[in-house]
């Protein structure tokens, strides 16, 4: 046989002819087995439907069950059906075609035109004009009151979903029996089928009325043996025998020429059965059901959906070698690390080959077992024979290893996995770790890798993957680990990086204030795993004492230097301009030394460019910065239980003065928008330009009522909150919140708003029944004059919450939205690459760009898309000057 | 309406800088690059610009442009009589 390729696929409709063609026999009989329990021949699980049992020969093929392919039965309907699934076509065929002579209901000399420049439009592979002429051609016939070739009078065709289809004539509505519709899709020509969008020879409309019904092979609709001894037969196995025991009543009555109504009403019986067996959810008929009550799966069923066929087993599977479970965090691994829980470091498996070199080991695991870590689960013998280790003479395999033979050895410490959680939206949701197996149940992982895979420890599960092969471990241990992927490909900055806790703690170490005795710097050094000696004490006398920054400056490579402003100089009252700042918001490494400056957000922040720990990875390698993040982090998070960092309650107020000035404030913005609502009401506002006088108002009350006055508030609250106040040391050196949110905590929250606009919205002209009708006053619609510390009253609590609620829906439809935008995005790139001529080709080798980027610059190494910083490089070859 | 007065659309700012190769050039291109011509993107002989330079069906155009990441970046084009042919004859 020789090789084809596919070119093109289509799809048809089955003909009569052709589903008993492929039919290897006719179905009878409702029996399904008889006494002895073997199938019966014309029933449902006739044996020539295909071998399904171990040792049975097909007897159509001769093959065994493996081999066998199945065979097609059919059923001869006593009465042709309509098939649900086409009813809409047939509705279209019915209302566009004559119900007489079945011709399209065009004028003759229309009908040739538009043929001709159908088949025109075909011939120029015009695939859009051809839909819109087909559409075109139904809309015209369909409006045709009669036939234009017979002249017959024309009635409007409805359609009952999903298969009941009557005619509008002058004594009303008539039902048209299926049999009706097939003899009139019958009669249309092919031409014509032509003109509607058919195909008359892989589709002609009749065949969308069934007259037999093919019966799925065996395997298609395996019965279940039951512990009991009781046969469960298939869903679809009983709704064929549903169809089979009406079909043959209804052939019974018509030959013996029961009353029209009886065969009526098992027609419709059978039309029922079949469209259910189609389609068990179909809108507008009661779903089939279980004895139990439990809704039967129809074909349409099984295709259908998340957990359909094509979702469920084609497009998406399951995987041998991964894990999935609840993962917790872990400061204490390496970036690179991973905890896995004993349990499932004995289920997963690496295969190793048995050399001479680790022979004694593998004789070790294997004697251990599949229940004892470390251990292994099987042995591959070199002719390919597998034993599991489960029920054998452990020590006996043990002896017999020899090179060659592959183990399945438990998962180790140092193994390379991947390590993936959904969505995938990136390439840095699956990212290779290093195994460390360790107790419980859980996967454990730095806090600083949370960013990457969006991670939180409030219940999310990720899933592990081991790899298999050489190849692919040493591509996992190459490309995709951790370390490898701190700078993102997005823009060459670190998407790694500390937060919350490590940045309150680098601030505090490093601040100037902090001075360490020798105990506390042996601790802080010992937490990072620090081996060498001690720096020279900053301060000698009258004890000896150590700063923050000097722990800092001893993890820095001798030949780094570093320049940058820190995240406490965003505020203005902290920033310097030259070397010797007061506030200490310069950063200024040189040689490895920390001489100045706070460390914080800036410098070894995640998503901070040009950062610190950007800088170690660009001058000294992922592995210096990765070590750098491994320890030096540790070291901020000891430093920030050492000090207690803490907040509280007492933290945020502000002395009565204040409050009172706050109050003043408050009051008179609340009397200057009483004076616009009183300038509204007595006509005297002007509108802005494009705005009505409503308009002007509400943007002028928003204007007073949120920026401008949380701007003075926080003018007033300010001198009140220093950097010894830890809300202020979280705001400022970026580790959490920022002054806006301690404002609102502190002072008030302001005017809420709901899409930009007021609160209005609620009941009849007021947002709450606790306001007269009409009320513009701030207090009425949404105006929040109180803080988190003072407490809410009920309305404003509730207006809080309408604000809030806008918040939540938006994130809600963002991220559906943004995510249907990134998947089509990344299904029309996924096959596209970089060549190794830096060029961006498709799979064909078709040219899309000629040098990536156009500059072939790999973003990931680049410094803001540019391929070299010229700042640095001077920087670094005349040394300092900025 | 009657005879426009023709203006050559290459001069406008915004159309990059459009000429045919030479067989010989056009070969040394393509070896370069390591494709075939109807691997390059294609471009149709009634595009404005290609008519502007007098490109004939099966030459290859240059295109130098300015580009916001590398200066100037230079590109080709496959001139074809008819570019939505483009799925039929990639196999």
């Amino acid at each position: 046989m020789g090789m084809y390729r596919v070119k093109e696929v289509k799809f048809g409709i089955l003909s009569p002819d052709e589903i008993r063609r492929m039919s290897v026999t006719n179905i009878i009989t409702s029996d399904v087995y008889d006494s002895d329990g073997a199938p019966v021949d014309g029933g449902v699980m006739d044996k020539r439907l295909g071998a399904i049992e171990p040792k049975e020969v097909c007897p159509i093929c001769g093959n065994a069950r493996d081999e066998c392919p199945g065979h097609f039965g059919h059923i001869e309907l006593a009465k042709p059906v309509i098939h649900a699934g086409f009813a809409k076509h047939i509705h279209m065929y019915l209302k566009t075609t004559c119900r007489v002579c079945g011709r399209v209901k065009l004028p003759e000399n229309e009908r040739q035109l538009y043929l001709k420049l159908l088949k025109d439009l075909e011939d120029l592979n015009l695939k859009y004009l051809v839909k819109r002429l087909h559409e075109f051609i139904r809309k015209r016939a369909a409006a045709q009151q009669t036939c234009p070739h017979c002249g017959a009078p024309q009635y409007k065709i409805k359609l009952d979903k999903p298969h009941t289809f009557y005619e509008d004539r002058e004594e009303g509505l008539v039902k048209l029996t299926p049999a009706e519709v097939r003899s009139r899709l019958e009669k249309i020509p092919d031409d014509d089928v032509r003109l509607l969008g058919g195909d008359p020879t892989d589709a002609r409309p009749e065949w969308m009325v069934l007259t037999v019904l093919p019966v799925p092979p065996r395997a298609v609709r395996p019965s279940i043996l039951l512990e009991t001894g009781i046969r469960s037969e298939d869903d679809l196995t009983h709704k064929l025998v549903d169809i089979i025991r009406v079909n043959n009543r209804l052939r019974e009555h018509v030959e013996t020429g029961a009353p029209n109504a009886l065969i009526e009403d098992e027609w419709e019986l059978l039309q029922y059965h079949v469209t259910t067996y189609f389609d068990n959810e179909a809108p507008g008929i009661p779903q089939a059901k279980h004895r139990t009550g439990k809704t039967l799966k129809g074909i349409a069923q099984r295709l259908k959906g998340k957990e359909g066929r094509f979702r469920g087993n084609l497009r998406g599977k399951r995987v041998d070698f991964s894990a999935r479970t609840v993962i917790s965090p872990d400061p204490n691994l390496s970036i690179n690390e991973v905890g896995v829980p004993e349990v499932v470091a004995k289920v997963l498996t690496v295969p190793e080959k048995v050399t001479p070199w680790n022979i004694e080991e593998m004789r070790k695991l294997v004697l251990n077992g599949p229940d004892k870590w470390p251990g292994a689960n099987y042995v591959i013998r070199p002719d390919g024979r597998k034993i599991s280790l489960k029920f054998v003479d452990r020590k006996a395999v043990a002896e017999s290893l020899a090179p060659g033979f592959i183990v399945e050895r438990h998962l180790l410490d140092g193994d390379v996995v991947l390590f993936n959680r959904q969505p995938s939206l990136h390439r840095i949701s699956v990212m290779a770790h290093i195994v460390r197996v360790l107790p419980y149940k859980t996967f454990r992982l730095n806090l600083l890798v949370c960013p990457p895979y969006n991670a939180d420890f409030d219940g999310d599960e990720m899933n592990l993957h081991v790899p298999q092969s050489e190849e692919a471990r040493a591509e996992a241990r190459i490309l995709m680990l951790v370390e490898k992927h701190i700078l993102t490909p997005r823009y060459g900055g670190p998407i790694i990086g500390g937060l919350q806790d490590y940045i309150s703690g680098a601030f505090l170490l490093t601040n100037k204030s902090t001075i360490l005795t020798k105990a506390e710097v042996i601790d802080l050094l010992s937490v990072a795993g620090y081996k060498g000696s001690l720096p020279e004490p900053a301060i000698q006398r009258p004890a000896e004492y150590w700063t923050g920054k000097q722990i800092v400056s001893v993890f820095l490579p001798r030949d780094f230097n570093y320049k940058r402003n820190a995240k406490i100089a965003s505020a203005s009252a902290l920033r310097c301009i030259d070397e010797d700042c007061p506030h200490d918001s310069l950063v200024i490494i040189k040689k490895g030394q920390l001489l100045e400056g706070v460390i914080d957000k800036a410098s070894i922040g995640r998503e901070e460019p040009e950062s610190l720990v950007h800088w170690l990875i660009k001058e000294h390698g992922e592995d210096a910065a990765r070590k750098f993040m491994d320890n030096v982090y540790r070291v901020f998070i000891r430093f920030s239980e050492m000090y207690g960092f803490t907040m509280s309650y007492y933290h945020l107020l502000i002395p009565p003065e204040a409050r009172e000035r706050i109050k003043s404030i408050i009051d008179d913005k609340k009397r200057e928008v009483s004076r616009l609502i009183e300038e509204y009401r007595a006509g005297r506002l002007q509108p802005k330009p494009g705005k009505t006088v409503e308009e002007t108002l509400e943007d002028e009350v928003i204007d007073l009522l949120s920026k401008r006055l949380l701007d003075e508030v926080a003018d007033v609250i300010t001198p009140y909150f220093t950097l010894a106040n830890p809300v202020i040391v979280m705001a400022r050196t970026g580790s959490r919140g920022n002054p806006v949110n301690l404002t609102q905590m502190a002072a008030l929250l302001g005017q809420q708003t709901v899409r930009g606009k007021r609160l209005t919205r609620g009941y009849m002209d007021r947002s709450l029944p606790h306001f007269k009708p009409g009320d513009l006053g701030p207090e009425a619609r949404g105006f929040v004059a109180r803080g988190f510390v003072d407490g809410l009253s009920p309305i404003e609590m509730f207006f809080h919450a309408a604000g809030g609620r806008e918040g939540l829906i938006d994130t809600a439809v963002r991220t559906s939205q943004s995510g249907y935008m990134q998947r089509r995005l990344i299904n029309a790139l996924q096959d596209v690459r970089v060549d190794i001529d830096g060029s961006v080709r498709t799979t064909n080798g078709e040219v899309i760009q000629f040098k990536y980027g156009e500059d072939g610059v790999d973003p990931m190494k680049s410094d803001h898309g540019k391929a070299v910083n010229v700042d640095r490089v001077i920087q670094k070859v005349v040394g300092w000057r900025m | 309406m009657g005879e426009e007065e023709s203006i050559n659309i290459l001069e406008h700012v915004l159309v990059p800088k459009h000429e045919v190769l030479s067989p010989e050039e056009a070969l040394e291109v393509l070896k370069k690059l390591g494709v075939s011509p109807k691997n390059l993107p294609w471009i149709s002989v009634d595009d404005p610009a290609a008519k502007a330079v007098g490109a004939k069906p099966g030459d290859i155009i240059r295109v130098v442009r300015k580009s916001p990441t590398a200066g100037v970046a230079i590109a080709y084009r496959y001139v074809v009589v008819d570019v939505s042919k483009k799925e039929a004859s990639t196999e």
